[in-house]
């Protein structure tokens, strides 16, 4: 006969209430773990699904996840002839905030290297690739822009010809996948009135040097389109990505990269920890420290809440005794119970997590190992708060009962 | 009378003292109480409140060390002065059955469940458990009511329930504290009758502390306690008769 089972019959309501409560908290504490491995998974899936062997990124700098990284586009051509180089492709990473259809979207701009890459490794769930140089995006569903809707960005608009499921920045925000002229495009983009006076700027200094007055047509290409200007550097990207050879040796083409003293060169895992140590550590430590704090929280309520139980049958507890109950048998039903309402509490938040985090606007990623690990914590703190209620049952004495 | 015995005596107590306190504070609770209980007989303590029946009880039950004196139970020494010859709570989950002036129903299990679990704390398998509970509460006439938790029972069937649980372990010694307190002056005698049936028919010994003198005529012998000593009424002298002091009940 199990008494604890028997004793939460009887206070259903208030072990439901109890249960339903640490249930909830629980809720939160696994959450928590969700949203950090949901940060990690999202933070990593880009690096991971573009496949480069190595990033060059802006010398000094730890490349476009840590910080910002300028580098000349044609900086492509120079990695592509390096031995054992078999690809190299500009990358071009920034995230913008517009307005389409009257509400702000935000979204993670990436180019691809058109027409080398044509976004084919990009997991689609519906459309397909970039088949064209420009007005065409593959958009994450999470940015809700459906398939074939049309998006004006700067002065041009373009096509959502793709979609991905679960494609989000380090930020969150759902990525959309352009081509690299198109994503330079968008990031440079100002308005017409600041290219007129930028334009009018650069005429009236070409104006005033001798140069100028000597050749008239140098004045009229100064107030003319930027990318005629021969002197102006190439818009710049975020990164090279460099795929390799089969069999070549990463390491020599770092070493040949690495006497260039314009750039620095990471492999994938470096990128990938350099994002990590950056942003997710900090949240992670933040998680961490609340997950703790409500772990101490739920193992004080289960502890109340037992030993409140206990408090209410202390005449019972007291009658056992009497009738030659083990200490060990007393200290079962208080465990058990205490273990029950743990178990209980679990379930309750496997069930309502389980439900309500997809609705949840970030990735909460629930992983089996991280279940598990709860679930022994779970365990402990349980054991734990029933040291209270066993503590205070032991002490009774069993004389009690004979007092009217 | 029906409690003349061949087998060892249910308790035998000798020279039983308890004092609580010391120097200024010194109180004797119990002085050199001796006493004797046989197997099948019951026995009536009666006694003014402060007279030393609880204590002697406890004492009894190895709840309270004695300062002094030597308790054996069913022939088994069990108590040297204050010193415990056996470990009380196994000793008593096996020898000593217990019923209080309130039936102490364990109220979240039911009427069958209440006396399972003194079989069950007493290590005997689920199912044979259930079966003698079963039988208990037929014997004392409460089986229609096993399936009950104890709100739904009258104070009869309750105090009925807790004598059952009492004979569980089929104790050789039974301790009842004040058993019909709580029952009006018909179910008093019902209970009463019930313990006396019990002590004749399962040959247990039965120890009841009572105040209640409309209940005499059960008991096989009757012991006063007053100012910590024990002296046994005469029953032909009804309730006023010559006490005898420090009696032993030799059948």
């Amino acid at each position: 006969m199990n008494l604890a089972i028997r004793d939460i019959r009887h206070h259903a309501g208030r072990f439901v209430f109890t249960t339903l409560g640490v249930g909830l908290l629980l809720m939160i504490v696994m959450g928590m773990g969700g949203i950090y491995r949901g940060l990690i998974y999202e933070a990593t899936l880009l690096v991971d699904r573009l496949g480069a062997d190595l990033w060059v990124v802006q010398g000094t700098t730890r490349g476009p996840f840590a910080e910002i990284s300028r580098i000349a586009a044609n900086l492509e051509d120079r990695v592509r002839v390096v031995p054992g180089v078999a690809r190299a492709r500009r990358f071009v990473s920034h995230t913008i905030q517009r307005e389409h259809n009257g509400t702000p979207l935000r979204m993670v701009v990436q180019g691809v290297a058109w027409p080398d890459d044509q976004g084919d490794w990009v997991p689609l769930v519906a459309g397909r690739g970039l088949r064209q140089a420009h007005f065409e995006l593959i958009a994450d569903q999470s940015l809700g822009l459906p398939l074939g809707e049309r998006i004006k960005l700067g002065k041009d608009v373009y096509d959502v010809v793709g979609q991905t499921h679960g494609l989000v920045g380090t930020g969150g925000d759902g990525l959309a996948f352009f081509t690299v002229s198109d994503a330079l495009a968008i990031q440079f983009d100002v308005p017409g009135e600041a290219v007129r006076l930028e334009r009018a700027a650069r005429r009236a200094r070409v104006e005033d040097s001798d140069l100028g007055r000597l050749q008239p047509l140098l004045v009229e290409r100064a107030a003319g389109l930027s990318s005629g200007i021969p002197a102006f550097a190439t818009p710049p990207v975020s990164a090279i990505l460099v795929t390799l050879k089969p069999g070549a040796s990463e390491a020599a083409v770092r070493r040949i990269l690495g006497t260039w003293p314009d750039i620095s060169v990471y492999s994938t895992q470096e990128q990938k920890d350099l994002l990590l140590a950056g942003m997710v550590d900090k949240a992670r430590r933040q998680l961490g420290l609340f997950r703790v704090l409500l772990i101490i929280i739920s193992t004080i309520i289960i502890a109340l809440i037992i030993y409140t139980l206990t408090l209410d049958k202390l005449r019972d507890i007291a009658l056992l005794k009497l009738i030659g109950a083990r200490n060990r048998f007393i200290g079962g039903l208080i465990l058990q119970q205490a273990l029950l309402m743990g178990a209980c509490g679990f379930g309750i938040a496997w069930c309502l997590g389980f439900y309500l985090f997809p609705f949840f606007p970030r990735l909460v990623l629930i992983e089996t190992p991280d279940l598990v690990s709860l679930g022994l914590i779970v365990l402990l703190i349980s054991t734990l708060a029933s040291l209270l209620g066993i503590w205070k049952a032991l002490r009774i004495e069993p004389n009690t009962v004979l007092a009217v | 009378m029906n409690g003349v015995v061949s087998e060892a005596p249910a308790i035998d107590v000798t020279n039983l003292r308890k004092v609580y306190g010391q120097g200024h504070t010194e109180v004797v609770a119990i002085r050199a109480a001796t006493l004797r209980i046989g197997r099948g007989e019951i026995v009536g303590l009666f006694g003014p409140s402060g007279s030393g029946k609880s204590t002697l009880l406890t004492a009894m039950a190895l709840i309270t060390p004695p300062t002094a004196g030597r308790i054996a139970i069913g022939g088994q020494p069990v108590m040297d002065g204050s010193h415990a010859l056996v470990d009380a709570r196994a000793f008593r989950r096996q020898n000593i059955g217990f019923v209080f002036q309130k039936p102490n129903l364990i109220p979240f299990l039911t009427a069958l469940e209440n006396v399972q679990v003194a079989l069950e704390i007493n290590d005997t398998p689920a199912r044979q458990a259930r079966q003698r509970a079963l039988d208990l509460l037929g014997y004392l006439g409460v089986s229609p009511r096993a399936n009950n938790l104890p709100d739904a029972l009258s104070g009869g069937e309750q105090q009925r329930v807790a004598i059952a649980r009492a004979l569980a372990n089929a104790p050789s010694l039974i301790l009842a504290d004040e058993p019909t307190a709580s029952l009006d002056g018909a179910l008093g005698r019902q209970v009463m009758a019930l313990f006396a049936k019990v002590a004749h028919e399962r040959r247990a010994g039965v120890l009841v502390v009572t105040h209640d003198h409309r209940t005499l005529d059960v008991f096989d012998r009757i012991l006063d306690v007053e100012d910590g000593a024990i002296r046994e009424r005469d029953m032909k002298d009804g309730m006023g008769g010559e006490a005898i002091a420090s009696a032993i009940y030799e059948p």
